[in-house]
């Protein structure tokens, strides 16, 4: 007999292996109550949150759990259909007005993921005969975005402004073209040379989709993301981003300028063939987001930390994404899977989670434990988060003891 | 020599530095069968591809690619006409 998970075996191989050496199970985590944006109970034990994306600390925000509460009273628990139909609330409307406060546009969308606010545009927007130009890190909603639609898909070397422009120039003439980037690359957290990409993209008369992702609320003057910080922001035909990181809810969003944008909410089949999201959890959202607008001094401490925690953990010698801190990401390098889980596994007995991030969501097949700072991370939490680290680090091997 | 037999020349030497096993090249050599690439040593190749020839491969091609000879007439097709795959202006 046929079996179809017998593609799946390798895999099943691996994680039998990995087990069998001891370590506690990496991807199946369980957090019995949350206390704060920063500190969880796991497996019993009091945790520091230090993988959670929750740049901005906004999950526990005293007025954006009001809106939610407020809004299951008068709306109820869901919407029950898609936004074309029955699903769009006042809050909804709402919500998609602070994103365009926000982002200072004239449209907005709101997806009821951050996944599918990528997949959504990304497949509906460049079609048969069309050029998808993007990075080869591209996280997986672009990729499945890009396998979605009948594009041309074309990637280019990770961050190489160079390889962009060379294929820019080799697509045929007349296409249509549509370049597709990241502020910040979530598995690294390296930031992108936008003000040079989006200058040749515009040049080569290519439209311009940037995630913004990892950036929304801290990065750029008005924490518009890297498109902001570089002042390209108005080059930049489509900004997407989620509800999941700095905004502390979940759902996502494309906002543009385009005079055109409306008639997506017709054609892009991830908005319309799903149910919109909560209206609790859009009332949430929007309050966050104009909140976020006025966030200046978490920025502020959030870059604080970013820095002292890259500085500390490089002084320790462990072996980092990248040589600056460029974002609130912070990869620290393992030297392979199984010695990525132990450490792991020794963080989490200190009382501290990270994300273990591993092939094929890595660049490079790389084994990193990836750490995302928050605002609310109190200067004593980094300094006990370095010292943890260093424990760690000498039991698991990873740094001499 | 033919430009066929040219173009396959060329793709043989830039198959060279990426093929660590020595596997002996033919027409019918399958890269990833025989040559056992990952996706990141097909994307370094591909990249060197575009690159010696001045052309885009783009993923929804190279799905249909699976061995050097195969990729041979690719490339010669894509030098010929880089809009092959057709687009109303």
């Amino acid at each position: 007999m046929t079996d179809l998970f017998s593609k799946f075996d390798p895999l099943i191989e691996q994680r039998a292996t990995l087990l069998a050496t001891g370590v506690r199970d990496p991807f199946s985590l369980v957090m019995q109550r949350v206390l704060s944006p920063t500190e969880a109970i796991c497996n019993g034990k009091h945790t520091i949150l230090l993988g959670t994306y929750n740049y901005m600390g906004m999950t526990f925000d005293a007025d954006v759990i009001a809106a939610g509460k407020a809004a299951f009273d008068d709306f109820g628990s869901g919407t029950t259909g898609s936004r074309v139909l029955n699903g769009t609330f006042s809050p909804h409307k709402d919500c998609e007005e602070a994103l365009k406060e926000f982002y200072d546009r004239k449209y907005a969308m709101v997806f009821s993921t951050g996944y599918q606010a990528l997949l959504g545009p990304i497949s509906t927007l460049a079609g048969k005969g069309d050029y998808i130009i993007l990075d080869i890190d591209s996280h997986a909603s672009i990729w499945d975005g890009c396998r979605m639609g009948d594009a041309e898909v074309v990637p280019f070397k990770h961050n190489d402004i160079e390889a962009l422009e060379k294929r820019l120039k080799r697509v045929p003439e007349g296409a249509h073209k549509l370049v597709v980037l990241e502020g910040v690359y979530s598995m690294l957290g390296d930031v992108a040379p936008l003000k040079d990409m989006v200058r040749i993209a515009k040049a080569h008369g290519a439209m311009v989709l940037v995630d913004e992702a990892h950036s929304m609320g801290f990065i750029g003057e008005h924490g518009r993301g890297v498109a902001e910080d570089q002042g390209v922001i108005d080059d930049v035909d489509f900004i997407c981003g989620t509800f999941s990181k700095s905004v502390g809810t979940v759902g996502g969003f494309c906002v543009s300028n385009h005079p055109k944008f409306e008639i997506l909410r017709l054609v892009c089949r991830p908005y319309v063939f799903t149910a919109a999201p909560p209206p609790s959890v859009v009332a949430s959202a929007a309050v966050s987001i104009r909140k976020l607008m006025h966030g200046g001094n978490k920025r502020a401490h959030l870059w604080e930390n970013s820095k002292r925690l890259h500085a500390g953990l490089k002084s320790l010698g462990f072996q980092l994404g990248t040589q600056t801190p460029q974002s609130a990401i912070i990869a620290v390098i393992m030297p392979d899977l199984e010695r990525g889980a132990m450490m792991w596994e020794a963080l989490l007995d200190e009382g501290l989670y990270v994300n273990l991030a591993r092939p094929p969501a890595t660049p490079a097949n790389m084994t990193l434990l990836r750490c995302s700072l928050c605002a609310e991370h109190s200067a004593e939490q980094v300094g006990e988060i370095i010292t943890r680290f260093e424990r760690a680090g000498k039991k698991a091997g990873i740094l001499a003891a | 020599m033919t430009e066929r037999a040219d173009t396959y020349k060329s793709i043989c030497d830039a198959i060279t530095p990426f093929n660590k096993k020595g596997v002996a090249l033919s027409e019918t050599t399958t890269f990833a069968g025989d040559l056992e690439w990952d996706s990141l040593t097909v994307m370094d190749f591909v990249a060197e591809i575009e690159d010696t020839f001045d052309i885009i491969i783009s993923m929804n091609m190279q799905a249909e690619i699976e061995t050097v000879g195969q990729l041979t007439d690719a490339v010669i097709k894509l030098k010929a006409s880089p809009v092959a795959e057709g687009r109303e202006k």
